[in-house]
């Protein structure tokens, strides 16, 4: 069996590579995506520690994370496509007139 | 396998609110344009029955619920009663602007709604999981109501930027959760505060990621950038109610969290929150001194006043809960008042959100005029108005735990920010009114801004009878 910390360690590695990917692209929806690898290595953490401390919170938090993640997904797809709509661009260098 | 009591009547404040936003939106699917208005009726409504309902719950002992997540203590009750005011005010500021700008009537206020049943649940957690829940059912119709003028490209913009961030955070966030959820053994805020004081690597950086976070939706700098553009954009209602009721929600969970919680680790975190409200007052402060756009300048006060309410945080007792408590209040009624104000103007149509939109004000209207330089003499934190009292409590508390640095600094920042609200004040004094701005106000902004600055008036002159029901509060706590 594959002990409990090398989960938790690649859940840190996906963690940081979504973290890496908010930050370096700039198009909206690669963002989104990143921040979705972001979401699911958290899930991969729950579950990686309810199994080694074999308390069932951990893989119950996982569903209320997928359903999260789901709901984020309608309204920021919603979002992003208005913005598309209307600039035909959702590179978000050029989403900038709130500036100060 | 027996199933679990269940005692709804411990959530009816929340099922309330969330059948009212159920309601407003069906309702409002179905009624033609020209006849949205039962509308606002209805969410206010709703919102009234709720806040009755809690105050009609009030119990001396804190009772949990739905397997110890849920709790409804003196703090759950005077959290929601607080949430349930913003919210209510919202409404009222909302009211004449959703119907002269063609929102959609029905989404709006069911929006606005579950971002307040997003907030009390907050208020109302005892588990890190409903937390997370309660935070998420608070920003996701934020997001969209800052986007809810979808077809004006800067409300577009801010409905984006706060999505990205905000959702960039909650992952934080939650990997907090997950790392003091290994750390602990379970995400039972009561289970996390006996591990607290062990101070083991895990569950520190879980409470740092958890502080990222909160940090995010409370705007504390650094982790403040998103909030100047994105009051600046959305439209002028929603700037008013989410820079009240996400700082509500998201020092209701700090409370929970830091002071109650962790407050065996009092020691690691208070530093690190002194050292961050410090950072806050000083940009918040410094950086409004710069803007010309009403929103804006509301923006940069909303990140400076987050600095002198996590004052009270770091001070870390009873004092400060009760001061930070009494803050949030006052905060509440000071920023939406100005932001009513300005949504009594109106220039050819759109918001009238420069400062000098103002100008020559108190010649047209004094008792607008009046108001505003009340708002703004409360903001910046003088006597006789609530302004000056919730900022005495909270300095008063960090002086007590200790800090004397974070108090000076909070004070010479108090100092300079006098300069710019007084210079909004200024402005309505002198000059010549320009002739495209026009009164757009009506009844119900109106009664909001009655009800705003009565309140700051009266909690700066006789604030015995409300900060007695606090202290009461706070003394109830374990």
């Amino acid at each position: 069996m594959i002990p409990v910390p090398y989960y938790l360690t690649i859940s840190a590695v996906l963690f940081t590579v979504g973290m890496a990917g908010v930050l370096v692209r700039r198009n909206a929806l690669v963002i989104f995506m990143a921040i979705e690898l972001m979401l699911n290595s958290v899930n991969l953490t729950f579950v990686a520690f309810a199994r080694q401390l074999a308390a069932i919170e951990g893989q119950v938090a996982v569903f209320f994370v997928i359903v999260i993640a789901a709901v984020e997904v309608v309204v920021g797809l919603a979002i992003i496509i208005a913005i598309f709509r209307a600039r035909s661009t959702v590179d978000i260098d050029d989403v900038d007139l709130l500036r100060g | 396998m027996s199933l679990p009591p269940v005692d709804l009547r411990l959530i009816l404040p929340e099922m309330i609110v969330a059948a009212g936003a159920v309601l407003v939106m069906l309702w409002g699917a179905f009624l033609p344009p020209g006849r949205q208005r039962v509308l606002r009726w209805v969410s206010a409504f709703a919102i009234i029955l709720a806040l009755g309902v809690v105050l009609a719950l009030q119990s001396g002992e804190p009772a949990f619920s739905f397997g110890a997540m849920h709790l409804r203590d003196a703090l759950t009750q005077t959290l929601q009663v607080i949430v349930l005011i913003v919210a209510l005010l919202a409404v009222l500021l909302s009211g004449e602007y959703v119907e002269r700008t063609h929102l959609e009537t029905g989404e709006y206020y069911a929006l606005l709604l579950s971002s307040a049943l997003g907030a009390m649940l907050m208020a109302a957690s005892a588990d890190l999981l409903l937390l997370f829940l309660g935070l998420e059912t608070l920003s996701i119709p934020l997001y969209v109501l800052a986007a809810i003028a979808r077809r004006d490209l800067r409300s577009q913009e801010a409905g984006m930027k706060y999505f990205l961030l905000g959702a960039f955070s909650t992952t934080f966030f939650l990997y907090g959760v997950a790392l003091i959820f290994g750390s602990a053994g379970s995400t039972n805020l009561a289970r996390v505060a006996s591990q607290a004081g062990a101070g083991s690597p895990l569950m520190l950086a879980g409470i740092g990621l958890l502080t990222i976070g909160l940090g995010f939706k409370a705007t504390i700098v650094p982790f403040h950038s998103w909030a100047p553009d994105v009051y600046e954009g959305a439209p002028l209602p929603v700037t008013a109610y989410m820079s009240v009721i996400a700082k509500v929600g998201a020092f209701a969970a700090i409370i929970r969290v830091f002071v109650i919680a962790l407050s065996a680790g009092a020691v690691q975190w208070g530093a690190a929150l002194a050292a961050l409200s410090v950072l806050t007052m000083i940009l918040g402060n410094v950086a409004a001194l710069l803007q010309n756009n009403l929103k804006r300048l509301l923006g940069y006060s909303s990140i400076a006043h987050a600095g002198f309410i996590l004052i009270g945080i770091v001070a870390a007792n009873r004092a400060g809960i009760s001061a930070v408590v009494f803050y949030l209040l006052v905060y509440a009624l000071m920023t939406l008042g100005a932001f009513g104000v300005v949504l009594m103007l109106e220039r050819r149509g759109e918001e009238a959100d420069e400062i000098s939109d103002l100008a020559g004000l108190a010649g047209r209207s004094p008792l607008l005029a009046g108001a505003m330089t009340l708002f703004m003499v409360s903001l910046a934190g003088l006597p006789p108005t609530a302004g000056f009292l919730a900022k005495f409590y909270v300095f008063s508390a960090a002086l007590d735990a200790g800090y004397p640095v974070v108090v000076i600094v909070a004070v010479v920042t108090t100092v300079v920010s006098a300069y710019f609200y007084l210079r909004v004040a200024y402005t309505m004094f002198i000059g010549q009114p320009a002739p495209e701005v026009k009164f757009a106000g009506g009844r119900w902004v109106s009664a909001a801004l009655i009800v705003t600055s009565a309140g700051v008036l009266v909690l700066g002159i006789f604030p015995a009878p409300v900060t007695n029901f606090i202290e009461q509060m706070a003394n109830a706590l374990k």
